[in-house]
Formats: structure tokens, sequence, C-alpha cells
């Protein structure tokens, strides 16, 4: 049965990463068919630095990550402390309405975004792709944060105020370095759910204003280039370096010890 | 001047009442304990004085000043939490360099305060450590120091020693006394061991359904306890009712006398001695003259080295305790008879 259980696993792996390997190797590869034998070249990330459109929307796709990173840290950040420290309201409604986002096919989320922003003038573009992204990104930074918050002992910044300190003083020098790593986690995710992000920015991209995952999509549609290899070896490149940081910062895989 | 007075506190949550009309004072520079069953509202009250919590109703005063409104960084006291509540990313001076930061010491006078009180606590050389990387009891020193480095009017303790084993325990209460005289620093104590307040305090006060019902030197509250509930929380007690009359009080096994005074002649009246008062003799021997005396049969010797504990039962089958020096300790089997006497001057009435 052993035997049976590795194989099945070998396989999974195998349909995981095969074609993800096969791809980076023919961003390298000098034959624009995929033909072999395999010739190295960088000859199409140098064409890559020739096209404009895949550079523009690269560019976009990092400016839109990052502002939605700091946007949803900080907004998320806010949520998951008045979700921990404080009785208000309405707080378990909030607390529910917070997390099923992330349930929700973002097909569906796309297509109402699309209509409430059409009905509301705010209309297709960059700025409306940051709204979405924020909205996406918020529950996963509030689930995060909210982790780091729940380890945290509430007495702690008590302590620091019998010494002396406010209460914003007790959080900026208690709370917030304890939390610094949950955050920074967290600013990640935001940051690869933007990156990544597809379906959502697809409705929302204004005609010649897209993202790279748009961008590469229409010209997959095109005709395909190796040029795509290249830029999604570079994307790729990226968002295994954002996992490994975040993988350090939140100790996945890793059974050391916590704080 | 730091006394602290609480006057009228009232505190429910949700409805419940916890504190109710609580009025207290803690005199300057000296060790009180606040003794009580659990959810009798120790910790809630050390809040409200330390600022934690507002109280519904009520003052609390420090030092002559009303700190009802004073928030908790303002109010200049020192904390030690149950948990210890130590900084886990600083390092052991970080933590108790802490609050001379606040109060806008630093440098060479702040690393001075900190070794200072380092020392006090006898933990010099672990400066550099993290809270993760010290033992219970030394996390605790570091607590401590942290707390009154700061030179607070009022030093509050939560049950600070019950996380620690009962050796460790028992130095740090050496310990605790130690640095609370040398430092001179009014202390409010929350403890539920009653052994603990009794050897550590200058004053103890019972808490008891949200209220004081006792307050004062130990010796006092344990020999002369006013009610049923103090008598029995702090320390053991052996208790006989019955009814007043002819200025004794006559029970089911026997009229029984006290010092005290009595309730009105035919009022129900209950009297209490205490087990380490009672004095086990032969049956049928004479007790010392105007004594009180009851015949009883021995249930149980339970040995406790230094010390024997007689459980028996009066003539209608009541329990008595009876504490002696195992020396001392009739060597009897259960069953046989024996008369227990005590003076009426260990007699206690009591009320409630
Ligand atoms: N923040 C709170 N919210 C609701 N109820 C509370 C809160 N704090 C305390 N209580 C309630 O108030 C009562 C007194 O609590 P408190 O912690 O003061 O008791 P305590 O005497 O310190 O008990 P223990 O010896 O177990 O520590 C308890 O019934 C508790 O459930
Ligand atoms: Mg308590």
């Amino acid at each position: 049965m052993i035997w049976l259980g590795r194989a099945i696993l070998a396989l999974v792996l195998l349909f995981l990463y095969a074609p993800i390997a096969v791809m980076v190797l023919m961003g390298f590869n000098a034959s624009d068919l995929y033909a072999l034998p395999f010739v190295p070249t960088l000859h199409w990330f140098s064409e890559l630095a020739g096209n404009d459109r895949l550079i523009a929307a690269s560019r976009n796709s990092v400016l839109v990550a990052l502002v939605t990173a700091v946007v949803a840290t900080a907004l998320g950040t806010l949520a998951a402390l008045a979700l921990s420290r404080r009785s208000f309201r309405g707080k378990s409604l909030l607390r529910l309405l917070l997390l099923p986002p992330i349930a929700i096919p973002w097909l569906i989320t796309g297509t109402a975004m699309l209509v409430f922003f059409y009905w509301t003038g705010i209309g297709r573009g960059l700025h409306a792709m940051i709204l979405g992204h924020v909205a996406l990104a918020i529950p996963y930074v509030v689930l995060v944060v909210g982790t780091g918050l729940a380890s945290l002992r509430a007495d702690l910044e008590e302590a620091a105020m019998s010494l002396g300190a406010t209460p914003f003083g007790a959080f900026r020098s208690v709370t917030l370095p304890l939390l610094a790593p949950s955050l920074v986690a967290a600013a990640l995710f935001a940051f690869a759910v933007s990156l990544d992000q597809f379906v959502v920015s697809y409705f929302l991209a204004a005609p010649g204003v897209t993202t790279l995952p748009v961008e590469i999509y229409t010209s997959i549609r095109k005709g395909f280039t190796p040029e795509i290899n290249a830029v999604s070896t570079i994307l790729l490149g990226a968002s295994v370096a954002l996992f490994l940081v975040f993988a350090g910062l939140t100790r996945i895989g890793g059974e050391r010890e916590r704080r | 001047m730091s006394g602290v007075e609480v006057q009228g506190i009232r505190k429910s949550f949700g409805g419940a009442p916890v504190l109710d009309d609580v009025a207290m004072r803690f005199a300057e520079g000296r060790f009180t304990s606040l003794l009580g069953p659990s959810g009798s509202g120790k910790t809630t009250l050390l809040r409200i004085i330390g600022g934690f919590e507002a109280p519904d109703a009520g003052t609390v005063t420090i030092g002559g000043a009303d700190v009802t409104h004073t928030p908790l960084w303002k109010r200049r006291i020192g904390m030690v939490f149950q948990s210890y509540a130590l900084f886990p990313h600083m390092s052991v001076a970080d933590n108790v360099a802490y609050g001379l930061h606040r109060q806008g010491i630093r440098g060479a006078a702040a690393r001075a305060e900190v070794a200072r009180a380092l020392a006090l606590v006898e933990l010099e050389g672990f400066d550099a450590r993290r809270p993760k990387q010290l033992s219970g009891g030394q996390q605790q020193r570091v607590a401590l120091a942290r707390a009154i480095v700061t030179k607070p009017r009022v030093l509050l303790l939560d049950e600070p020693l019950s996380a620690l084993d009962r050796r460790l325990r028992q130095t740090m209460q050496v310990e605790l006394r130690r640095i609370q005289r040398d430092s001179g620093l009014t202390t409010i104590f929350v403890t539920h061991d009653q052994e603990e307040a009794l050897t550590l305090s200058d004053r103890v006060a019972i808490l008891d359904g949200g209220r004081i019902v006792q307050e004062g030197p130990p010796a006092e509250v344990y020999e002369r306890p006013a009610t049923r509930f103090a008598a029995t929380f702090l320390g053991d007690a052996n208790l006989f009712a019955g009814t007043v009359r002819d200025g004794a009080v006559a029970t089911p096994s026997g009229p029984l006398r006290s010092e005290a005074p009595l309730p009105a002649e035919g009022a129900p009246a209950t009297l209490a001695v205490r087990p380490e008062k009672v004095l086990p003799l032969p049956a049928g021997a004479a007790e010392p003259a105007g004594f009180n005396a009851v015949d009883a049969t021995l249930r149980q010797t339970v040995y406790a080295g230094a010390t024997s504990t007689l459980l028996l039962a009066t003539r209608d089958g009541d329990p008595v305790k009876c504490f002696c020096q195992s020396r001392d300790a009739p060597a009897l089997e259960p069953g046989a008879a024996l008369r227990l006497a005590w003076s009426p001057t260990h007699t206690l009435v009591l009320g409630g």
C-alpha cells in the first residue's frame, strides 16, 4: 500500500511542477515553437524588455499590489484590533461578514464589482482595481493579524500602561513589535492576492490599462510567444521569493518555537 | 503620604454585582492581604485601585488625592500580574527600564536604577536574558523589579506566587516581605492562601459576597473572627449552635461558656473554637476548672509528621476537630471515648 501512496504523491508533484518547469525552461530556449534540442538563450528576456505593453502591465501590477498591500494591511489590522480588543454593537455580525469573501468565487465578486462600480460612477481603471483588490485582501489580513493578536496577552499592554505608558505608547512599544511578523505576513499576503488576481482585474481593467495577468491572457489569445514564458518566469520568481519570506515569518512548515 | 482608601465601591459585570459597597483603608507603608474565596472580587477590587477597571460607584484615593478618574498610566502604581506579563521582546534590563523610560529617565541614570532593582531581587547578571530564558521564580522577580523600580506609590500584587512550587513560594514570600520592608511601599497583596496571608501581612482583609467582612491584624482576625464565614474561611473552626440560657449557650453537647458577650437570653447563638485550642482528655477525666467540656468519640487520627489531627464526633454526631503535637496525641483506636476541653477565653461568639 505504501508504494501506491508514494506513486500517487509522485504523480501529483509531477503534474503540479512539470508544466511550470517546462515553462521556465522554454523561457530560456531559443526555439519559439517549443522545439528541442534545448538551446539556451536570454533572447526572450531581451525581447521582453522591448515589449512596452507587457512592461506597462507589469508596472501596473506591482503598483496596484503595493498600494493594495499597504491599504489592506492598515484597514485589516484596524478591523482585527477592534474585533479582538473592543466590544461594540454588531461585533459578531462584522466578524461574520468579513470572512465569506474568501469563499465567494472571484468570478462572482468581479461581476458584482463591475456592476456596482458602473452604477456608482467609480468606473474602471487602476483606481477601481485597487478598490477591488483591497476589498478582496482585507479578509486575509484580518485572519492573519487576528491570529497574531490572539497569541498576544492583553495584560502586556496593561502592564505597559501601569508603568506610565499612554494607550498609544503601549500599543507602539509593546503590541506593535510583537505583532510585526504578522503585519509583514499580512502585507505579503495582500500583495500576493493582488498580484495574482486575474478575474477581478479583468473585469475592472480599462482599455489599454491592464495588469500583467490580464495582459498575458490577452496576448495568449492573439498568439503565443516565449516572451510570455520569460515574464511568467520573472513573476514566478517574485512569487516564490514572497512565499519564502512569508513562510519564514509565520513559520509555516517549521517547528521553531513561537515568539 | 501614599495610603490607599476606597469608599462605597460598587462594580457589577453584566448585571451581576461583584463588589457591593466596599470600604477599606490600606495604611501607608503597610502590607495588606486581600483574602477571599474564588470569585469574591479580589482581583476586581485590585484592578479598580490600580485603575485597570472603573468602578460603577465609589471613590479611590491614593495619598489623600482622589484618583477615581485618573487614568491608569498616571496613577503611579506598581502591579505584579499573576502571569507576570513580562515583555517577551525585551531583555530583562529593558523590561525593568521600561517604566523609567516613560518617566524620562534614560542613559546612565536609568542603568543605575535598573542595576539597583535587579540587585534587590538578587538577579544581578541576568540583564541580557530574555524572559523566555528565565525560570518561573526568576520571571517573578523581574516582574517585581519592574514594578518597584519606578518608585510607585502603591504596589499591587495579584497572586504573584500561585504559579510557583511550594519551596520557591516560601523563599519568595520571605524575599517579598524583605523587599517590601526595605522599600516601605504600601502593598496590597491578593491571595487565597490563608497561611500566606497570615505569615506575610501587617493586616488582612477578608472579602466575601462583594464586601469586606473583616479587616485587622492577622492574629486579631484569626483569634477573633467576627462571622461564621471569617472563622471557617481563615483557619479551621469547630462550631456549636444553641440557645442562650443562664449566661451560657445550651447546645446538644451541654452548656458552653464564652468570655465574649452573648446575645440576649433565649436568642440563638453559634460558638466556635479553633481546633488547636481544644485539649483531648481521657474519658471521665476532670477538665481544668471553668473550662468548657464535651464528650466525643474518636473517628480517625490523621498523622502529619509534627502534628496530628484528631477527627471526632460529638454525642449528636456533629464533627469536631482537634490539632495536637504528635508527641501529645493519645494513642487510641477509632471508637474510643474522649473528653474535649477548652477555655471560655478561646470560645468565640459568631455573628452572621
Ligand atoms: N471582565 C469581566 N467580565 C465579566 N465578569 C467578570 C469580569 N471580571 C470578573 N468578572 C466576574 O466577577 C467575579 C469576581 O471576579 P474576580 O476575578 O475579581 O474574583 P477573584 O476573587 O479574583 O477570584 P480568583 O480567586 O478566582 O482569582 C467573578 O464572578 C467573575 O466571573
Ligand atoms: Mg483573581
